[in-house]
């Protein structure tokens, strides 16, 4: 079974069409990569895929469990959108990191309110005393998550800085830290690299890499190709809204079927 | 010289007193139009038209007509126009009078500071909340409302030292702050008559005042720098 199942995705803005019809599906553990050129809408799949934006068709299923399906009329409410969201992590272009709060906390902060919530349950069911014990053993739990994930994407000394004492790459491997932290099941990537520095795109691509390796099921929209080639299982080339080409990076780098594929890569290399 | 060291403790106690109404008029004011200004905030952004309409309406007129008439219309205009008098006519009547008076219209000015350190934070920060599964109120606390503390500092300190000196306006309807007070010694209070220079002497304690908000913005303007963002 698909780890990512996505039927007819449709999203207009205004009388804008974006998406036309979006179908994919992705096996866990795989990389895909979603090239295209500027305004042809794969911001917008990644936002809807995050319920950011919610599409006006089609379906998005996760392990199976359809997380919205427009032809089912009932709307989602906001609490089915936040859970919804947790199956998907997004890495912004711009890091979007919370300035006031060190590395760590920006790691912690999201799985600590979520804890909050759940001990509030369980007080309700189980008492206070059960509540006090599951929060102090997650919170140790969390409190050494961070410490893990901030050595995987190097930066275990950066633990107490704030966001404007990093890097433009530390900062966007701390976003990669905070979204790994909540363990989505899909990890998307939006131009993770192209607000960075020429030199310190290698850095962040690395973390990828490494995540990749590691198993993780990932999304990326990027316009790195070597990086597309390298890691990639499978590469698909959007165009107005369409998915226009399918294939493994060999397939769509070096033997595109379509004809605005060609034109595409050709203007990039 | 001598008439001056025996005046000056009686003018003293009498201008503590006031500047104590000053000083209540002024912490009610702040306790009750930072919270209303950060709702009312809320109302001129919201997305429900005739609401935002609204309150941006009532915003105009607050902002834009005089505190000194708004102070006057509530107080006298309940029982002139109404014939009921709800505040009465004794120095605690007049007292919840500027209350109202100084909240309604201090609330406005901070909604319209809000408002601007509420826009002023990126649309990244709410959309990096969203998909880390935060509600909206834990997305206001917890990311944006230090944020917007930050931004509105600076322009609040200036609104709040206007506000010290505003008070002075509640002397209209005679609430007894300390201009009220200082004014007293010219006609004729405590045995003394005829004296201007209590009522200048008012200008020391707003001056002092306004020093000590001063260095205390400073101070917590500096706290917040510990980030930049
Ligand atoms: N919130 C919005 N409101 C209106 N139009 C939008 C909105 N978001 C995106 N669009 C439009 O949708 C189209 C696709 O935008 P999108 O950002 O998905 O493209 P993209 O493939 O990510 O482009 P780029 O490579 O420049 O990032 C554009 O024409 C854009 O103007
Ligand atoms: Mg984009």
């Amino acid at each position: 079974m698909s780890i990512l199942e996505i039927k007819n995705i449709r999203k207009s803005f205004g009388k804008n069409e974006v998406l036309k019809g979006i179908d994919l599906s992705l096996e866990k553990g795989n990389v895909l990569v979603i090239i295209g050129s500027s305004g042809s809408g794969k911001t917008t799949l990644l936002r809807c895929l995050n319920f950011l934006e919610i599409p006006d068709g089609g379906s998005i299923a996760v392990n199976g469990e359809t997380l919205i399906d427009t032809n089912d009329s009932s709307t989602l409410t906001d609490k089915q959108i936040r859970k919804n969201r947790l199956h998907f992590g997004l890495v912004f272009q711009q890091f979007n990191l919370f300035p006031q709060y060190t590395v760590k906390d920006n790691i912690t902060l999201a799985p600590k309110l979520a804890l909050k919530s759940e001990a509030a349950e369980i007080k309700k069911a189980n008492g206070s005393s059960a509540a006090r014990d599951y929060k102090a053993k997650r919170l140790h739990e969390i409190d050494k998550k961070a410490d893990e994930l901030l050595q995987q994407v190097g930066l275990s000394d950066k633990a107490e800085s704030y966001p404007c004492e990093l890097s433009g790459g530390q900062q966007q491997r701390v976003a990669i830290a905070r979204a790994l932290a909540m363990e989505p099941d899909i990890l998307c990537f939006d131009e993770p690299t192209s607000a960075l520095d020429p030199e310190l795109v290698g850095e962040v691509l690395k973390v990828l890499k490494s995540l990749a390796e590691s198993g993780k099921t990932m999304v990326v929209v990027t316009h790195e190709m070597r990086f597309a080639r390298e890691v990639a299982d499978r590469v698909v080339f959007m165009s107005e809204g369409v998915l226009t080409e399918d294939g493994t990076p060999d397939e769509v780098f070096d033997h595109p079927k379509n004809e605005r594929t060609k034109q595409f890569l050709q203007s990039i290399f | 010289m001598s008439q001056f060291v025996e005046q000056l403790p009686v003018v003293l106690s009498a201008l503590n007193e006031g500047f104590v109404q000053t000083l209540k008029l002024f912490i009610v004011t702040l306790l009750g139009a930072l919270p209303l200004g950060l709702i009312i905030s809320f109302g001129s952004m919201s997305k429900f038209k005739p609401l935002s309409s609204f309150v941006k309406t009532f915003v105009w007129i607050v902002r834009g007509s005089p505190l000194m008439i708004q102070l006057l219309i509530i107080f006298y205009m309940p029982g002139i126009v109404f014939h009921n008098p709800v505040f009465g006519g004794g120095e605690e009547g007049r007292f919840a009078a500027a209350c109202v008076a100084f909240v309604i219209n201090y609330s406005c000015y901070f909604s319209e500071i809000f408002r601007g350190g509420i826009k002023s934070i990126p649309y990244g920060q709410q959309e990096a909340g969203e998909v880390l599964g935060l509600t909206k109120s834990q997305i206001f606390f917890r990311i944006k409302l230090l944020q917007v503390i930050k931004h509105v500092v600076p322009p609040m300190s200036n609104e709040i030292i206007t506000l010290v000196k505003d008070t002075s306006l509640a002397r209209i309807i005679a609430m007894q702050e300390i201009i009220w007070a200082g004014e007293a010694f010219l006609k004729g209070s405590h045995g003394i008559a005829g004296q201007v220079w209590p009522l200048f002497f008012t200008a020391v304690y707003y001056l002092a005042f306004n020093g000590i908000l001063t260095i205390a913005f400073g101070k917590l303007e500096k706290k917040l720098n510990y980030y930049r963002g």
